[in-house]
């Protein structure tokens, strides 16, 4: 068991930053934590893709010169070119992602003054509970 | 397949609504031109998906197509898959999209500020495009982005509506949705390190291999589940749903009939596309995801009617409604059979019309009663605005199950598929307490708008319902009774095209 973890070291610790990520993301409070966890799960699967994608001893998928000119074709010297596009793309959507929910909680911020969206919650609450009972005073006031 | 012009159907719609997102900020902001726009690309993709669904069933040759994108040959291009099904879903998702729009448009009007209408039409636009690429791709990754795509255009739609309430309600979407997509790429990078590949069928294959060998069968189950939750939560399944009904509920009613008839679909297509293409039933019988996702349905279909009933709003009653339809279509597909597949297809295209529908009309009744959202608010509106009376009258049958109403149509082929499973006394009695509960709310909400009520209507204040309005509300009637009396080719036509998915 501890062999194999440590064989895939670097998964393991993928795996291990993707539980603090998702962690973070749902139970945090505070929404720019809550995005900071969100980075650091799509942050661990790019590690998780990069280490898939590595293979020792050969080269990023860019033709190499071979040494009596030309070119080396060989397609076993390369290493895969898919999972280096993969996190590229990734990193494109969570960085989209990011902006947008920054730019929300910003807006959040600006109505009720809080990060927090459970606090948004009940300052929302409140301040209905407040425009009924000003209504319900109103009414009483017209009815006297 | 011959035939040229439907083979470039698929790509085309996809590549004219990402087009038409560009050009729509650019376009000048008078007479509502922006929307006009959406609205004409919405229904040009809507013919051609006709066309393509009538080129496929009457070539007679193979009946499913693959597109290779930059003619890319199949393990290393990026594909599309155009079929029955996904022809006839591009189809609903267009009409539906472009009733939605013209039923809301007034509405729209009352609730978006001028600045901002050309960027919900932008919205719509992308959303449109990542729904219609969700039908077609025939690759994982490309299904993932286009998720992301729906995700930052579905939150986007809530929080168009200037509000303190539709800032929080978008956040709170956006969480849920980040986690679920979250999960959801974990478990694609997982799958596509077990299989090499991403594309579907040649991940189908490598899958095969793996279970015939009984090789990694762990991970695969952590990569199924992984991706089955995530796209669980983005589809509002009862446990992930908590999110629905803010987000549904105060969003402008445009917004809350595309969320609720179409987002949620397309992540219910994902879910069915891996389940059928990628894994393969028997896989996923195998790994018992049929049994979790069958208990989750049932759950779903009774706590959302549950929740339902205890709201006082009614565009959140109808948004909670919305839970248990989806338990629905997730206890159809738990049957893991081919007919269990059709008929939650049936059930998908038939809620994609219905609840449209209830949301136009609920937004109409609100107008009429002076934007007034409380149930009790609305009473005796059915004589202010008939056709929305109407249209949520329809709808509460529809989704009772009355007979010759859309919702029956699927109801029935539910209960018909389950009649080989072993399921089958769970599914009967799932669907018979369903029905009931949804009688309980829909049907006091029916009584009130219907109840006359002089005092109130001397106080409406509302404009009349536009000759716009009228039309939507009649096509979706329309929709409605075909689907509740003429389905049966449609099923047929469903269930050819679950069978070459």
């Amino acid at each position: 068991m501890l062999e194999k973890l440590l064989l895939n070291h670097y998964e393991a610790a993928a795996v291990i930053l993707s539980g603090i990520g998702l962690t973070n993301l749902l139970l945090q409070r505070n929404l720019i934590k809550k995005i900071i966890g969100l980075n650091i799960m799509d942050t661990a699967v790019y590690l998780f893709l990069a280490a898939k994608g590595y293979v020792e001893g050969r080269a990023a998928p860019i033709l190499i010169q071979a040494e009596g000119g030309g070119w080396v074709t060989n397609p076993d010297v390369y290493v895969n070119p898919v999972p280096a596009g993969l996190v590229l793309t990734g990193i494109v959507v969570s960085v989209s992602v990011t902006a947008f929910a920054l730019a929300l909680t910003l807006r959040l911020y600006e109505h009720y003054g809080t990060l927090n969206i459970d606090e948004a919650l009940m300052k929302m609450t409140e301040q209905q509970e407040d425009i009924e009972a000003k209504i319900s005073q109103a009414e009483e006031d017209v009815l006297a | 397949m011959t035939n040229i012009f439907a083979f470039n159907i698929p790509f085309v719609s996809i590549f004219l609504m990402m087009i038409t997102a560009i050009i729509t900020p650019l376009v000048p902001d008078r007479n509502r031109l922006p929307e006009k726009l959406s609205c004409y690309a919405i229904g040009i993709v809507g013919v051609l998906s006709a066309y393509l669904l009538y080129a496929l069933t009457n070539s007679g040759q193979s009946i499913a197509f693959n597109f290779a994108m930059g003619h890319y040959p199949a393990p290393w291009g990026n594909e599309l898959r155009a079929g029955p099904l996904e022809a006839v879903l591009a189809l609903v998702f267009s009409v539906s999209m472009l009733l939605s729009l013209l039923g809301n448009f007034s509405s729209t009007q009352e609730d978006i500020a001028p600045a901002r209408r050309n960027i919900f039409c932008v919205l719509v636009n992308l959303l449109t495009a990542a729904l219609l690429a969700l039908t077609y791709t025939n690759d994982l990754f490309t299904a993932y982005v286009f998720i992301e795509i729906n995700t930052i255009a579905a939150c986007s739609i809530v929080a168009v509506k200037e509000g303190a309430e539709t800032v929080r309600a978008a956040l709170r979407y956006l969480v849920m949705s980040l986690v679920g997509s979250g999960l959801v790429m974990i478990a694609i990078c997982l799958l596509y390190d077990l299989t090499g590949h991403l594309l579907m069928q040649n991940m189908h294959s490598a899958i095969q291999v793996l279970v015939v060998t009984k090789n990694y069968m762990m991970p695969l189950t952590v990569s199924l589940g992984l991706i089955t939750v995530g796209l669980a939560i983005k589809s509002a399944l009862y446990p992930f749903a908590s999110w629905l009904p803010d987000a549904h509920g105060s969003s402008t009613n445009a917004s809350s009939a595309i969320l609720s008839g179409l987002v949620l679909k397309g992540h219910i297509l994902t879910i069915i596309k891996i389940f059928c293409r990628v894994f393969g039933l028997e896989v996923i019988h195998a790994l018992r995801m049929d049994t979790v996702i069958f208990i989750l349905g049932v759950l779903s279909m009774i706590m959302g009617s549950v929740h339902a009933l205890r709201e006082k709003n009614v565009k959140r009653m109808i948004a909670w409604s919305s839970v248990a339809q989806v338990g629905y279509i997730f206890m159809a597909m738990g049957l893991n059979t081919t007919a269990g597949v059709a008929a939650a297809c049936l059930h998908i295209i038939v809620h994609a019309c219905v609840k449209p529908m209830l949301f136009t009309s609920a937004g109409g009744l609100s107008n009429a009663a002076g934007h007034k959202k409380g149930l009790h608010a609305l009473m005796g509106t059915f004589y202010v605005n008939k056709w929305a009376g109407l249209g949520l009258i329809a709808g509460a049958c529809s989704m009772m199950g009355v007979p010759a109403f859309a919702g029956f149509a699927s109801k029935l082929s539910i209960m018909l598929a389950s009649f080989d499973s072993q399921f089958v006394v769970w599914v009967i009695a799932a669907l018979a307490l369903s029905s009931v509960l949804n009688a309980l709310y829909y049907v006091p909400a029916v009584i009130v708008i219907m109840t006359h009520n002089e005092d109130a209507r001397r106080n409406f204040t509302a404009s009349a319902p536009t000759k716009l309005y009228n039309f939507t509300m009649f096509m979706f009637l329309m929709l409605n009774f075909y689907l509740g009396l003429f389905c049966m080719p449609l099923l047929r036509l469903i269930t050819r095209g679950v069978n070459v998915l």
